[in-house]
């Protein structure tokens, strides 16, 4: 079987990012880009089903602008085969996005799709069970744990009050949560060997999509910032403040 | 034009998070319709029947519902998606699996966690972790909205007199199957729920250090949280998770024990109405949010915190 990862270009977990002064939007100029992290454990868990022989292919798929190619390569270098970057200067949003890997996913036929829970941008966590939905699929989100079985996949997924265990048919979507697993870091031959492999170029276009946004930001902004606190000196004094100034405690 | 709000339950009451959609739902218009799916959720569809705004109750009895698989929940919403201008639920792990296979479905986008309702088309959503509040607007004819449980006062859970109509289920597609879960019984307040919250992080060091923590949330009434790192090191199970990924919290205390503060739990609890840090770092980020901050080792601090209250 095939399986189908995604990879989304977004400002890397670590930086503190910026809202622009006009309001349009977050500073994207010389921030450390970098895979979507919960991408990163689709792709770690694509290459171990195939490093366990339950695949043959892991094809990973960004969509976005021409510089996706830079995660397409981190992708490759952490064990998928080949890439496939579906080209567009447009703001993509997750219908768009959903529509385009279900184009995709009629295309390649995998057996499983992996995309991340999220992307740590826009947190929407909507691409994956939207796919689902338009593909007609079984989808099992916030997986935790999969396995691969005759035909379906049993998979464990983090819910608001503990772990729930679902089966679905395969082909389906599973989405990852944090615990799914640890993904490894690329190795230098790997990261060499990534440059040798197939990347194929196509655009919304290519695959009949139409990815007009749905969605206007009209503008963005940064949170209401907090009063600064104080620093107390025991916790007495922590107690005291918390009965009497607060009045949160009784 | 009606708006349906889409009910989570307990087959003999409506949660919290689902009143908080609704609070949303009546700054979009009056006619406001809540869907109860299940299996034996009567007394859920009489709870929903007497909740303040509330017009009609669909209730949806069906097997194919009493798990919430998002496959046959979406198909349901989609049949009933005629004539109604918004489709809202609450933003917990079932609202998550299902609202944007119904928007999908529908053909329109999905505006996911509004914190604020600026009109009809136009909302405020967090984006980035909560480190940008992104202002939009939506141009598709149905509105698909999921509604952050912390921005708005829930709506009394009396006050309604609306009417039950049984609603039909449309064909199951049965590609799914729910197994079986593994949810903890709590005996304190639900994290999203709680008035107050003491949380631990990685400080805690195991598991079992967490006990001190319980001491402290029995004598406050307290529910007990935790930061991603706490639950990857396996101190504590997931559903304990408070952040960016985990649950987003807004209590009236909340207590960060051992909790240096990555801005991905910051996300998750920064509009609490007073934040407390316990952290022998004192360069840590937790205290650049916190109301009172104690530089302190936990495992002194905590036992005396313990002994006062």
């Amino acid at each position: 079987m095939k399986i189908l990862v995604t990879a989304k270009r977004v400002v890397d977990y670590n930086v503190n990012i910026r809202v622009l002064a006009d309001q349009s939007g977050v500073d994207l100029n010389n921030v450390k880009m970098s895979v979507n992290p919960f991408d990163e454990i689709a792709i770690e868990e694509a290459v171990r089903l195939k490093e366990a022989g339950k695949a043959e292919e892991v094809i990973v798929v960004s969509v976005g602008q021409t510089q996706c190619q830079e995660q397409l390569r981190t992708a490759l270098a952490l064990g998928a085969d080949r890439g496939i970057l579906v080209e567009t200067e447009e703001d993509m949003q997750p219908l768009a996005i959903a529509k385009v890997l279900k184009a995709v996913v009629d295309k390649e036929q995998p057996g499983l799709i992996i995309t991340g829970k999220q992307a740590i941008d826009g947190d929407n966590s909507q691409t994956g069970q939207m796919l689902a939905a338009l593909a007609g699929l079984a989808q099992a989100t916030f997986a935790s744990e999969v396995e691969i079985g005759d035909g379906s996949a049993t998979v464990t997924r983090e819910i608001d009050g503990g772990l729930e265990t679902i089966t679905v048919k395969l082909p389906a979507i599973v989405t990852t949560d944090l615990r799914l697993n640890e993904p490894r870091y690329a190795s230098l031959p790997n990261i060499m060997k990534a440059k040798k492999k197939p990347i194929d170029v196509i655009t919304p276009a290519d695959l009949g999509v139409d990815v007009a946004p749905r969605v206007k930001t009209l503008k963005v902004e940064p949170p209401a910032e907090r009063a600064a606190g104080i620093k107390v000196e025991s916790v007495e004094a922590l107690v005291d403040k918390l009965r009497n100034e607060a009045k949160v405690i009784s | 034009m009606s708006i349906l709000v889409v009910a989570e339950h307990d087959q003999n009451s409506v949660k919290v998070p689902t009143r908080v959609a609704i609070a949303a739902a009546k700054l979009l218009g009056d006619d406001i319709h809540l869907l109860v799916a299940g299996q034996g959720c009567q007394g859920a569809a009489d709870a929903a029947a007497s909740i303040e705004g509330v017009q009609k109750v669909l209730l949806a009895e069906s097997e194919a519902y009493s798990h919430n698989l998002a496959e046959e929940l979406a198909s349901l919403v989609v049949s009933l998606a005629g004539g109604y201008s918004h489709i809202l639920t609450a933003t917990t792990t079932s609202g998550k699996n299902y609202m944007p296979r119904v928007a999908a479905l529908l053909d329109v986008s999905q505006i996911s966690d509004i914190i604020s309702v600026e009109s009809d088309d136009t909302f405020k959503r967090p984006i980035y972790a909560g480190n940008a509040i992104a202002t939009v607007q939506s141009s598709d004819s149905v509105k698909v909205l999921t509604v952050r449980g912390t921005a708005f006062d829930p709506v009394a859970e009396q006050g309604g007199s609306a009417v039950i109509e049984s609603v039909e289920a449309p064909a199951v597609m049965g590609v799914s199957e729910w197994l079986r879960e593994d949810v903890v019984e709590l005996e304190r307040p639900e994290l999203t729920a709680a008035s107050i919250i003491v949380s631990g992080g990685r400080g805690m060091q195991n598991g079992d250090n967490f006990q001190m923590l319980e001491s402290v949330a029995d004598k406050l009434g307290a529910a007990i949280g935790a930061s991603r790192a706490a639950v990857d090191a396996g101190f504590v199970p997931n559903d304990m998770q408070v952040g960016q990924t985990g649950k987003i919290v807004a209590p009236d205390l909340y207590i960060a024990v051992g909790i240096s503060g990555a801005i991905q739990h910051l996300a998750g609890m920064k509009d609490s109405k007073v934040i407390v840090a316990i952290n022998k770092d004192e360069d840590a980020p937790i205290f650049q949010v916190a109301d009172y901050g104690l530089v302190a080792d936990l495992f002194k601090a905590v036992p005396e915190l313990d002994s006062q209250l």
